[in-house]
């Protein structure tokens, strides 16, 4: 039941936010558009619940996770992308790469975790996240810019790929 | 309005960022290197040229009072929304069929991934 009530209020909020601006109920919206939300919804929720929430595992209804997001997207992880593009358009104009495909071990042992830390990763220009090792949730990056000596290494560190990006997804996601 | 440079600094910051891009996409030698350039300095790119439509939505909405403004800026939220979770994806699934295609990393210092596929 709580996968399809899930599924019906995210589908309700988003035709809300699309609909905005039709009319003056609730000073946003016309009755007509609520109503057809409502429907709609929840036809959505029927035919999604069986394939949202098959973990079965509601960690992330917690409003502090989304918070904790919220504060990730704007700060630390805006700010990683704002360095991040400077820096792969100093690569573009100079053409100094020194690329590569490393290992690195966040140690996260979440799905979730890992999907929110690899799409973090390839967000932010200069890594690429190509592959995961399933069982034990490793990821292989391409990193455009090897730093010298990491390459020898069996796992890079995770300082210089990906900051406290794992220390993030942890709080977030796990 | 003190928004019309607000809008004017998006714009520029949005297209520097598209033409990086671009110029990168010809000059980086493989498909990964290509793939940082093309898929994710357009990214950004891309947000700051959607920022200057949401600002420009809601700053007509301020003088006008049209709700379409307000429309104008929400659906272009949502299209942010929408290219921040599904590029990553994109970038991903490319670098990923392009690896189990044999495609190796040119000039490449390091390649665990080929290691361990061996």
């Amino acid at each position: 039941m709580l996968p399809f009530i899930i599924a019906t209020l995210d589908a309700f909020v988003i035709y809300l936010v699309l609909t905005a601006g039709s009319g003056e109920f609730l000073y946003f919206w016309s009755p007509g558009e609520f109503v057809m939300g409502i429907f709609l919804s929840v036809i959505v929720g029927a035919i999604s619940r069986n394939y949202l929430c098959r973990s079965r595992n509601y960690r992330m209804l917690n409003p502090l996770r989304w918070l904790k997001f919220i504060v990730y997207g704007f700060g630390p992880f805006f700010l990683a992308m704002a360095k991040a593009n400077l820096d792969v358009a100093y690569r573009v104009i100079t053409g100094k790469i020194r690329p590569g495909i490393v290992k690195i071990d966040p140690k996260l042992k979440t799905d979730f975790g890992i999907t929110f830390l690899a799409n973090s990763i390839t967000l932010t220009p200069g890594t690429l996240s190509v592959d995961v090792d399933e069982e034990n949730n490793y990821l292989y990056v391409h990193w455009i810019n090897v730093k010298k000596g990491q390459e020898k290494k069996e796992f890079a560190d995770c300082k210089y790929v990906c900051g406290n990006f794992p220390e993030w997804a942890r709080r977030v996601a796990e | 309005m003190w928004t019309d440079y607000l809008i004017w600094i998006f714009l520029i910051i949005g297209l520097i960022f598209n033409g990086l891009g671009t110029i990168g996409l010809l000059r980086f030698p493989d498909v990964y290197t290509r793939l940082h350039a093309a898929t994710k300095a357009t990214t950004f790119g891309s947000i700051f040229t959607s920022l200057a439509v949401v600002t420009y939505g809601f700053s007509q909405l301020y003088l006008t009072g049209n709700s379409a403004n307000l429309t104008l800026s929400l659906h272009t939220i949502v299209a942010i929304a929408a290219l921040i979770l599904t590029n990553p994806v994109g970038a991903h699934a490319i670098a990923r069929a392009a690896h189990r295609s044999g495609v190796m990393p040119e000039q490449a210092v390091v390649d665990k991934l080929a290691e361990v596929k061996k």
